[in-house]
Parts: C-alpha cells; structure tokens; sequence
C-alpha cells in the first residue's frame, strides 16, 4: 500500500500537477509537426535526388546529375544528424529563428538521402521486360516512366517510405539541441523541476512506444493489401 | 525492308555478334534458329535498337536508325515486339495493355483504339479478358495478348524471341496458331524458336546463326534436307 501510494505520488508529481500532461501532449505536438513535415519534405528532395542517381549519359554511364545525388547521399549519411541538425541552426539558417522550420528542413534533408535509395530500389525493382515492352511499343522513356514504371514502383516503396516516417518520429528527439520542447525535451526538463528522473522519461518513452506501435500495425496492415493487389 | 551491314555488338570484351549481314524483303518470315548463346536474341534487339549496336549500319524502309539523329521512338512505332517473358504491364488492364501505345502515341483516338483492340482480342478469342488484369491469364493467354498488344500499332514488321519458349507444352499451340494467322495475313515477321515444325511450315527463310554469326540460311525445305555446314548439321541432329 505504502509503495503503491508512492509510486503514485510521483506519477502525479510528473503528469498530473498544475496539468503537467499538457506540456507533453504539447511536446508529442512539435515532434510529430517536425516528423510529418520532414517526412514530406523528405519525399520530395529523396524522389528528385532518386531519379538523378538513376540518370545516364548517351553512354549508359552515370550522368552529372547522378554523382550530384551520390555526393548529397554520402555526404547526408557519412555525418551524424545531430551535427547536421547543429550546422542548420547556427550556421545556414542563424537568422531564421523558426524552429519547426529549420527542424523540418534538416531532417527533410537527411530523409530525402535515405528517400532516394527507397525510391531507387523501388523502380530498379520493376521487371526490366516492362521498360522493354514500352519502349518497344514506340513509347519514350518518360511514358514508359509515368505509365508503365512508376505505378509499379509505388507499390514497392510505400511500406518502405512509412517506416521511414516511423524512424523520423524517433530521429527528431534531438532538436532539444536547438532549444525545442519537443516531447524528448518535455520530459528531460521535467526531470529538473520535480527532482526526480524515472517517471517523466520512462512516460515520455511509453508515449513515444504506443504511437510507434500503432504506426507499425498500420504499416503491416497496408503490407497485407499491397500484397494481396499483387495477384488481382 | 531491313537491312543490315556490317553489324557488330559486343558486351565489355564479349563479342556477340560479329560481321551480320542481312536483308529482310516485305512480306519474308525469316525464322532464327542456333544454339543457345549464339546471338539470336541479340541480333533480334539490334533490329528495334533494344540494343545499341557497337558498330554497323541497320535500315529501314530505306531509313538509316542506327544513325544517332533518327528518331527511334518513330521507328519502333512501326516494328512490333513480342518477348519470351510476355512483359504484359502488370498495372493495366488487357484493354488498356493494348490501347495505351495508341493512345498515348496519338496515333488513334480512345474509342477508336478500344474498337480496333476489341477487333484483335476477337481475333484470338480473349475478347472475355479485356477488363482482366494480365495476372489472371495463363500463360498462353499472355502471348497472345502481347501479339495483339504489338498489331494494335499496324506495325510493318513483328519481331519475335522465343515466344513459345516459357509457355507448358499445351499451350505452344494455341500461340503458333495465332501467329500463323499472322504469317498467312502477309506480316513481315522476324522469328526466333526452336518450333523446326514453325520454321518448317511458315518460314519463308530459315537462318542458322553460331557464334556471333550467320552461317547458313536457307529456304525450309533445302535447310533440313540439305545442311551445308557441319555446324548445322550437328545442330539439326540434336534437335531433330
Ligand atoms: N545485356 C547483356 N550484357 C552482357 N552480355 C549479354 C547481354 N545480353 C546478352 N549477352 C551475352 O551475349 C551472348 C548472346 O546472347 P543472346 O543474344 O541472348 O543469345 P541467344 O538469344 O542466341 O541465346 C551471351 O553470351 C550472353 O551472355
Ligand atoms: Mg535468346
């Protein structure tokens, strides 16, 4: 009983006090507003850069364009985000003082490199007797892309493309480095004021736990009638 | 109707084809046949710039495509191709399998593409597939499809590689059948098989290619009777 009441002295000290929950759901707030705007951001910069990497000379060989994305793709995943998310705050961006928007466009840019290679896959995986087909047919290679290719393509890279947007909502728990209270933030500032560190993180990582879980059932879902379209 | 001089194609340092002279005349059927590895489907990709040749000189209707200023997308308009693996497009109905090059092409209006594919479809009995996605059909059903697919363009010449080669034996027939038809109707047709009964029947030529290379061709008759080669003539003793 003793016990009980204790722990439940803390989860209202950390939750519940002066309506500290508000502060959290506001936090899951600017977390989820990073991750879907980056997520957007994201598909567009990581489509364009996808369609660069797969660009040809005359020659068949890679095309400017091509080493263009491969130079972003390295340069994106050879550096740590956290110092990316840095370099975007006090040195690109030092005079828009716009969190959300300096937060979206960083880890928009870090997705759209790991976009590109989701999106790549996703059209190399497409039969190459189908680009053949149409291109036999007298179509060129942008019908052939639109009508034929793409379609197919999409199917192929829609369950990747979500857990990338799941992996999103767990990236952007750094951007209390640039002072955002974020729903990581929330709860590690929380820590200060109650004096007491286990229940504000452990309920921040339940929060964080949940709606990735649910994302993930949603995903499988969709997994099964992507599948199940295959054979229509 | 085709020409070809002089062509060669080589993938890195392997040399696929070596020196082909050809010439195609309207209405021929030339049928290819060698052993496998030899460059029939190679030679056959050349024909519609599937592949880029390496060197070598290909015309049509008098027209040089192997030069970098023709107009591929045109030329290919007018050379129907039918593959060993069918290459249906999987997100589209048979109908819009059929209409989408004509449409898209402007080369007919909707309807009038839907009427023509309708015509064809009755043509080889699947006009009931028309709203069915390609995943539905058997395999023959698929070839025959591809045929179709190909005439809605009233193409100049058909190209075929091994287009029977991936079908159940019970299903050889019904495509054969179809392009016999086709044959009989005066197409210019380009076949690679091993069906010697086809090339037999319908071929109005019968090349053996080897190695890169044409090394005998002949009229039907005087190529299984009268091999010259001993190549051919090895070849025919193993698949006759
Ligand atoms: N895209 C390609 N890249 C590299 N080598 C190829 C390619 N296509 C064909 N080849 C090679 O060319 C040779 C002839 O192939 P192919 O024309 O398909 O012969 P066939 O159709 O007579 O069996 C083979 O040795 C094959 O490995
Ligand atoms: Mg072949």
């Amino acid at each position: 009983m003793e016990w009980l009441n204790s722990v439940w002295m803390k989860i209202e000290a950390a939750f519940i006090t002066k309506d500290r929950w508000m502060l959290y759901l506001k936090g899951l707030g600017i977390t989820m507003e990073v991750a879907i705007f980056a997520a957007l951001i994201g598909i567009v910069i990581g489509t364009v850069a996808a369609f660069m990497k797969l660009s040809v000379t005359r020659k068949g060989k890679p095309s400017i364009l091509a080493k263009i994305a491969n130079i972003y793709i390295d340069v994106i995943r050879g550096t740590p985000s956290v110092l990316q998310l840095l370099i975007m705050w006090f040195v690109v961006m030092k005079n828009c003082h716009n969190g959300i928007l300096v937060a979206s466009l960083t880890f928009g840019i870090n997705s759209g490199a790991y976009v590109a290679e989701i999106v790549r896959a996703g059209i190399l995986a497409v039969d190459k007797g189908q680009t053949e087909a149409g291109r036999s047919l007298g179509l060129n290679q942008f019908q052939t892309m639109v009508y034929i290719v793409i379609p197919q393509a999409f199917k192929n890279v829609l369950p990747p493309l979500c857990n990338e947007f799941i992996v999103l909502i767990k990236e952007t728990a750094i951007v209390g480095y640039v002072g955002m209270s974020d729903l990581t933030r929330v709860a590690n500032q929380m820590t200060s004021t109650i004096y007491e560190a286990f229940t504000p993180l452990i309920g921040a990582a339940v929060i964080y736990f949940i709606i990735i879980k649910l994302l993930t059932i949603l995903l499988g879902l969709l997994e099964r009638r992507l599948r199940k379209s295959d054979n229509r | 109707m085709i020409t070809v001089r002089d062509l060669h194609k080589t993938f890195g340092d392997n040399k696929v084809l070596c020196a082909v002279n050809y010439h195609i005349h309207p209405g021929e059927k030339i049928v290819v046949v060698g052993p496998s590895g030899s460059g029939k489907s190679t030679f056959l990709r050349c024909l519609n710039l599937l592949e880029r040749p390496t060197s070598g000189e290909i015309l049509f209707d008098g027209q040089v495509i192997t030069d970098p200023k023709a107009d591929i997308n045109k030329v290919r308009a007018q050379m129907g191709m039918v593959f060993q693996h069918f290459n249906l497009f999987n997100n589209l109905t048979i109908m819009q399998n059929i209409t989408l090059a004509p449409t898209k092409l402007k080369l007919m209006g909707e309807e009038e593409a839907k009427e023509n594919a309708l015509k064809l479809l009755t043509r080889v009995g699947l006009v009931e597939k028309a709203d069915a996605y390609p995943s539905s059909l058997s395999g023959g059903q698929k070839q025959r499809i591809a045929i179709v697919r190909s005439l809605a363009m009233n193409p100049k010449v058909m190209l075929f590689d091994e287009p029977t080669s991936a079908l159940d034996p019970e299903m050889v027939g019904e495509v054969l059948e179809v392009m016999k038809e086709l044959a009989e109707s005066g197409m210019t047709m380009v076949v690679v098989t091993h069906e010697m009964g086809f090339a037999r029947e319908v071929g109005t030529k019968v090349v053996f290619m080897d190695g890169g290379n044409i090394v005998e061709e002949n009229t039907p008759v005087e190529f299984f009777a009268n091999p010259q080669s001993p190549r051919l003539q090895e070849f025919l003793s193993k698949v006759l």
